[in-house]
């Protein structure tokens, strides 16, 4: 059904960047997710796909602690960056999240201008030491987020003033600004035309060759383009986790073979 | 006719032309709701509209025309003759009016002979007697000249009376009509009840326009006329407030500089206290504080706002007062002669506007998304880089005009003024000086015993209008900001 087979595949083993460990994430009395388990490799793209309300944003939340802003979100488990328990007590969240990026499922650019949207992970780190470096790191930014051509013109117009699908590469290149390790992707694609799609594809293999991707997706064919491992969640449990080749063509669960041929969603 | 029968009458047209229409609707429809063009209750509603509106409009404007029409037309029948020495016209008719309302209630209480009460030849000295018998008051004693012109009066009066009438059934019945006419399958009557609903939003609107131009004319009237006994130069640029309440008119010295700057002093000195207390604890509140510190402290600080300012205006002057001149006054650094300041007023006024700031930053804060917060935590911002770059520029706007409605607040304020920063027009730099207000002193002007035409009295309108000028200026300014940086980011 996918042409899975002709895509290049990186199968080597990588190391685990991230591993999380009998995950339970609670929104007040709602279970939202149950005992997920799951190693993510460094320098791979992970993709997670499943039908909608499956949790699939609440677990990439954890990934970055960005839970915590919710008040009655609760998480419980055990989830490790580089070893490093993330919801250790001595961690701070804020300098975990400079390191594992995220790009929302809506698009939420600041109300400031574009450069200074791009600029604002940097500005806050440090990691410009001149005006023609932070020039310098905006507009790589923005060429890696496949808009620099449609607003080097206008860096100083209004980050909101630009259409849905450009706002969502302008908090994509605004999440690569700040180099992180780890990049989490909510649905970085549902807003934008094939075009933008395919240059955010190309963006995201480019990346792998340096951190790891994790993707959120309800495109199967963008599961089967962009990523190595694919991790299928249903009703808040992790079904299936596995190279994203055998997931697609051969599925263990059999809700996994319903979902991926169309049959639950 | 009494008023409320023919209201009741109108309504009752209107009510049946309700029940009528609908059902006139429903019969072109062959009794088939799906082929009208709207509800059957919409035609029931146009015909409703169509019958009370021109009936109750044109018994508004009858009623609000009539008297002017009769009066002028009674007055002319009076001869100048007829009006004493020391009299005018505008008395001989009140008094006229006076005997027609009494020849109206003696009839109504059975007390005089109705045709006694149109009799033009009647003896006055009967008619006198007979209206002070029926308990009605009767000044002076009557003369024929006015018996006649309330006789007359009287007949005008209760001949408009039943035109009046008339005429106002006859439009509710053609009113109604016309709607009934209209009322078949077709007729768009849902839109016709849309249209209606719309115009009276926009009357509503439109009164509270009209009222604010009532206001602004009757300053502008008061404030030219005061322009008339006194030189403008003089009040806008005279730099001394002296007005003398003897009587000696001349000698009054109006110059509005130092109310001014009083005004603006005390003002700046209050928003210099509320803005930076009631951002911070707005920002602590809808940020930081968990939701039941918020839930218990929010409460709390609007408790201030209710509180009534001439409560602040007794804590100036009774605490905070004293307490400065304890620190600044003679024993202390000896800046301050006595407990009324500008510092007393600006302090009290600050924390009375602390809430208005809290409260409706607090609110502007909040309405920012929490996306927006989002997008900047994901990028490893902490809680006050976020605030400070991302929160409060997307409230900036609202931020905005919550102080400039904190400022208009203060400019107006005039009680916590009087009690706690004095009486005393000056024009001084020394916050710890007793100063006034505009506000302040358009009380004072006006509670005085002087004659309400004499320059020292009209002056208050004069100060009112250069108030509203000016609040008017700062909110078109607020406007002008929130606008231009909306453009930018929105
Ligand atoms: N802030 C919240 N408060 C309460 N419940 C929440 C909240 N966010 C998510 N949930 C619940 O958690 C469950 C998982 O939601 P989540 O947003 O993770 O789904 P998703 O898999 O990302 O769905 P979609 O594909 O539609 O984005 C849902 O049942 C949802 O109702
Ligand atoms: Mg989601």
């Amino acid at each position: 059904m996918y042409d899975v087979l002709h895509t290049e595949r990186n199968v080597t083993q990588n190391d685990v960047k991230i591993n999380a460990q009998g995950v339970q994430v609670y929104y007040g009395d709602t279970h939202a997710i149950k005992d997920v388990s799951v190693e993510i490799e460094d320098k791979t793209v992970t993709a997670f796909i499943g039908p909608s309300g499956c949790g699939k944003s609440t677990f990439l939340r954890c990934l970055n602690r960005m839970n915590d802003t919710i008040d009655i979100c609760r998480v419980t488990g055990d989830i490790r960056i580089d070893g490093e328990d993330i919801y250790d007590k001595r961690v701070d969240p804020v300098q975990l999240r400079a390191k594992v990026g995220m790009v929302f499922q809506k698009p939420n650019p600041f109300p400031k201008s574009i450069y200074d949207n791009i600029a604002y992970g940097p500005r806050i780190h440090g990691m410009a030491s001149s005006k023609a470096e932070l020039d310098e790191i905006v507009e790589r930014s923005l060429r890696r987020g496949a808009i620099w051509d449609e607003v080097k013109d206008r860096l100083q117009a209004p980050g909101t003033g630009l259409s849905g699908g450009q706002q969502q590469r302008l908090c994509i290149a605004r999440a690569i600004a700040t180099e992180p390790e780890v990049l989490l992707m909510d649905e970085p694609c549902s807003a934008l035309d094939p075009i933008a799609t395919a240059q955010v594809e190309e963006l995201i293999d480019e990346l792998r060759s340096n951190y790891s991707v994790v993707i959120v997706t309800h495109s199967m064919q963008q599961a089967a383009r962009v990523s190595q491992k694919t991790a299928f969640f249903h009703l808040g449990n992790l079904v299936e986790y596995g190279d994203t080749g055998k997931i697609f063509t051969n599925p263990e669960d059999s809700r996994t073979e319903s979902y991926i041929t169309g049959r639950i969603g | 006719m009494p008023l409320l029968w023919l209201f009741l009458g109108v309504v009752a047209i209107a009510a049946v032309g309700y029940v009528l229409g609908r059902r006139r609707a429903l019969q072109s429809a062959q009794g088939d709701i799906r082929r009208l063009h709207s509800l059957p209750s919409y035609y029931g509603s146009n015909v409703f509209i169509k019958a009370l509106v021109p009936g109750i409009a044109a018994l508004l404007i009858w009623l609000l025309a009539q008297p002017f029409y009769i009066n002028s037309t009674v007055s002319g029948m009076i001869p100048e003759t007829a009006i004493a020495d020391g009299s005018n016209r505008g008395l001989v008719m009140a008094e006229v009016r006076r005997t027609a309302d009494g020849l109206n209630n003696a009839v109504a209480v059975g007390a005089m002979d109705s045709n006694l009460a149109s009799d033009p030849n009647a003896d006055v000295a009967v008619v006198t007697q007979a209206l002070k018998d029926a308990g009605q008051i009767v000044t002076s004693d009557i003369t024929p000249t006015v018996l006649v012109a309330a006789q007359s009066y009287r007949a005008k009066s209760n001949a408009g009376r039943n035109y009046m009438s008339v005429l106002v059934l006859l439009l509710t019945v053609v009113g109604a009509a016309l709607g009934l006419r209209d009322s078949h399958a077709d007729f768009r009557a849902r839109n016709v009840v849309e249209g209606s609903v719309k115009a009276l939003l926009i009357a509503a609107a439109s009164i509270a326009i009209f009222t604010t131009v009532g206001i602004i004319l009757s300053l502008v009237f008061n404030t030219l006329e005061f322009f008339r006994l006194y030189p403008w130069t003089d009040f806008f640029f005279g730099l001394e407030w002296a007005p003398s309440f003897s009587g000696r008119g001349g000698s009054s010295k109006l110059g509005i500089l130092p109310l001014l700057w009083g005004t603006f002093y005390i003002s700046i000195v209050a928003l210099a206290v509320s803005v930076p207390i009631g951002l911070f604890a707005a920002m602590y509140l809808s940020e930081y504080a968990s939701p039941k510190v918020r839930a218990t402290a929010k409460p709390l600080l609007e408790i201030l706002a209710g509180i009534p300012t001439i409560v602040y205006g007794l804590f100036a002057l009774l605490t905070v007062g004293p307490l400065l001149v304890s620190v600044f006054g003679k024993d202390g650094l000896g800046w301050m002669q006595a407990g009324t300041a500008v510092m007393t007023a600006g302090l009290v006024m600050g924390i009375m506007l602390i809430p208005f700031v809290s409260s409706l930053s607090d609110d502007i804060i909040n309405a920012v998304p929490q996306a927006m917060r989002d997008g900047s935590y994901g990028l490893g911002a902490t809680k006050s880089e976020t605030i400070k770059q991302v929160v409060l520029p997307a409230a900036l706007p609202g931020i905005v005009g919550a102080i400039l409605l904190a400022a208009s607040r203060a400019i107006g304020e005039t009680m916590i003024v009087v009690l706690g920063a004095g009486a005393a027009a000056r024009l001084s730099m020394n916050p710890f000086d007793a100063m006034t207000t505009v506000t302040a002193k358009i009380v004072s002007q006006l509670t005085g015993d002087a004659d309400f035409a004499s320059p020292e009295a009209l002056v208050a309108f004069a100060l009112g209008m250069t108030l509203f000028v000016l609040t008017l200026g700062l909110n078109v300014f607020a406007l002008y900001i929130v606008r231009k940086y909306r453009e930018q980011y929105e």
